[in-house]
């Protein structure tokens, strides 16, 4: 199982407590955890990601072993350890005040 | 007896104020949605359960919110699960979708508007600012955007589409004000189901008389000597907020930028009725439920300090359809006071004698239950106040 952890906002708007566990097929992407995301909490879907263009929004950051992959390609394979559960796969809102 | 329920959109969430008939005691519950922007949330007239809510975050977009129990229970309409999405494609989630009709059957190619430097820019889909539902159908409601444009859903806020005639209306002259291009009054005529009314900052005011299809600007009289370099261009004005008597849909007030205004022929033509306000800046404007002469408004010092004159929280009321003007004052605070009321943040119930609210940026909701003689803080604390409307139920 994937492990993705959500920003507090998109939590609440999911109606889900920590951790979101997700059955991602080969191969693990940013794009394939994004597909199974939405398809389990269709709310979610334009606030992490364009709905037609599937552009990251600009104020979303994506974390994953201690890494920045924000800027990588979205069907970039994803660490092992995301793909073993061992870590989990970040959404994080960009730090901001307000 | 009566309820009266008040919905109230603030920065960091939304609040559900009850009372009975008598407008004394309140039940305030929330806040929903703790955190985001509620800029809007309205009850249908046709259904009182049926809520909408505009739920936005300039981190994550726009959500649409429903209730269909009153405001206990909210769900964002196409919500629900499905399937691990196959080759036919995405999940069906789509009640936060708008997408500018540039379809060569309905829409109109996605043109450009005014940016501040004066550059033409794309329009691009940044919030909802007000959503307005249907006098007769629970399923429809109307949504105001930023950019400015309108948007219309018959299936309960499921999937949205756009009235693209209205950016045709001279579109490419309307600029954004300081808040953004916001279109953030929708008005349906009740004794004519074709014809709607809506505002845009800045842009002015536009009608359709074929139930959205087509749109003219209705903005002749009015003037912007700052802020225009025509000031009585055709469009470019910065109309904060029209209103009207549903008794009376010809008859049309307007808070602008500067100038509080009036039409008695749906918009065809208006004049200025500022008369002896302390300031003719501000944001709401309403009107009595039971006397179609009698307006409120809330004077803001000026452009640039937008905050009320002289440290006094008052309400402007005319009984005179404009030009004479009382300030009720009974309950407000009258010194050291510096808060904003926002456009969309003033309503007006239809009990006898008929109530009215306001909401601050200072967190502060204010009730009066006499028709503004006299007023009290409901609540005191919530966060900035974008938003209050009211339902009154059996």
């Amino acid at each position: 199982m994937i492990r993705v952890v959500l920003p507090a906002h998109l939590r609440t708007l999911a109606r889900v407590n920590g951790e979101v566990q997700l059955e991602v097929k080969d191969p693990v992407t940013q794009r394939t955890i994004l597909d199974a995301l939405e398809a389990q909490y269709p709310m979610l879907r334009g606030t992490i990601r364009d709905h037609d263009t599937f552009k990251r929004r600009a104020f979303v950051r994506f974390f994953a072993c201690e890494q920045d992959l924000s800027h990588e390609s979205p069907d970039e394979l994803l660490p092992d350890a995301v793909a073993t559960g061992a870590e989990p796969f970040l959404i994080v809102g960009a730090m901001a005040g307000g | 007896m009566s309820k009266v329920r008040l919905l109230v959109g603030t920065k960091k969430g939304a609040f559900v104020l009850t009372s009975d008939g008598t407008r004394k005691k309140w039940d305030v519950s929330g806040p929903f949605f703790g955190g985001w922007e509620m800029y809007h949330i309205k009850g249908s007239p046709a259904d009182p359960n049926r809520l909408y809510a505009s739920q936005t975050s300039s981190w994550f977009g726009q959500v649409i919110q429903r209730s269909d129990d009153g405001g206990k229970t909210w769900n964002t309409p196409d919500g629900a699960p499905v399937p691990t999405p196959g080759s036919d494609g995405m999940p069906q989630g789509v009640s936060n979708k708008f997408v500018y009709d540039a379809t060569a059957e309905s829409g109109k190619p996605l043109t450009t508007h005014q940016h501040y430097d004066g550059t033409q820019r794309p329009w691009e889909f940044k919030r909802v600012w007000h959503l307005e539902p249907s006098v007769t159908d629970p399923d429809t409601v109307y949504a105001g955007v930023e950019d400015a444009a309108l948007f219309r859903s018959t299936d309960g806020g499921r999937t949205w589409q756009e009235l693209a005639g209205l950016r045709s209306a001279k579109g490419h002259l309307w600029q954004p004000g300081a808040g953004g291009m916001c279109l953030h009054t929708i008005m349906l005529d009740r004794k004519n189901p074709k014809r709607i009314f809506i505002a845009i900052s800045a842009a002015g005011v536009f009608r359709s008389d074929d139930a959205g299809k087509t749109w003219r600007p209705t903005n002749k009289g009015l003037k912007s000597q700052f802020e225009l370099p025509d000031p009585d261009a055709e469009v470019g004005h910065c109309v904060h907020r029209i209103a009207m008597h549903p008794s009376r849909p010809t008859v049309l007030f307007m808070q602008k930028h500067w100038d509080v205004m009036r039409s008695d022929d749906a918009g065809e033509s208006w004049h200025e009725i500022s008369g002896n306000l302390p300031t003719d800046f501000g944001f709401p404007i309403d009107v009595h439920a039971h006397e179609p002469e009698t307006i409120y408004v809330i004077p803001i010092k000026s452009d640039s300090e937008h905050y009320v004159p002289d440290g006094k929280l008052r309400v402007y009321r005319s009984r005179t359809g404009g030009n004479e003007w009382e300030a009720l004052t009974k309950g407000l605070p009258q010194q050291d006071c510096y808060v904003n009321v926002l456009r969309d943040a003033m309503a007006v119930d239809s009990l006898d004698p008929c109530g009215l609210y306001f909401g601050t940026t200072g967190g502060q909701v204010y009730g009066s239950a006499v028709a503004g003689d006299s007023w009290n803080p409901i609540v005191r604390d919530l966060p900035a106040v974008y938003s209050v409307e009211v339902q009154v139920l059996p």
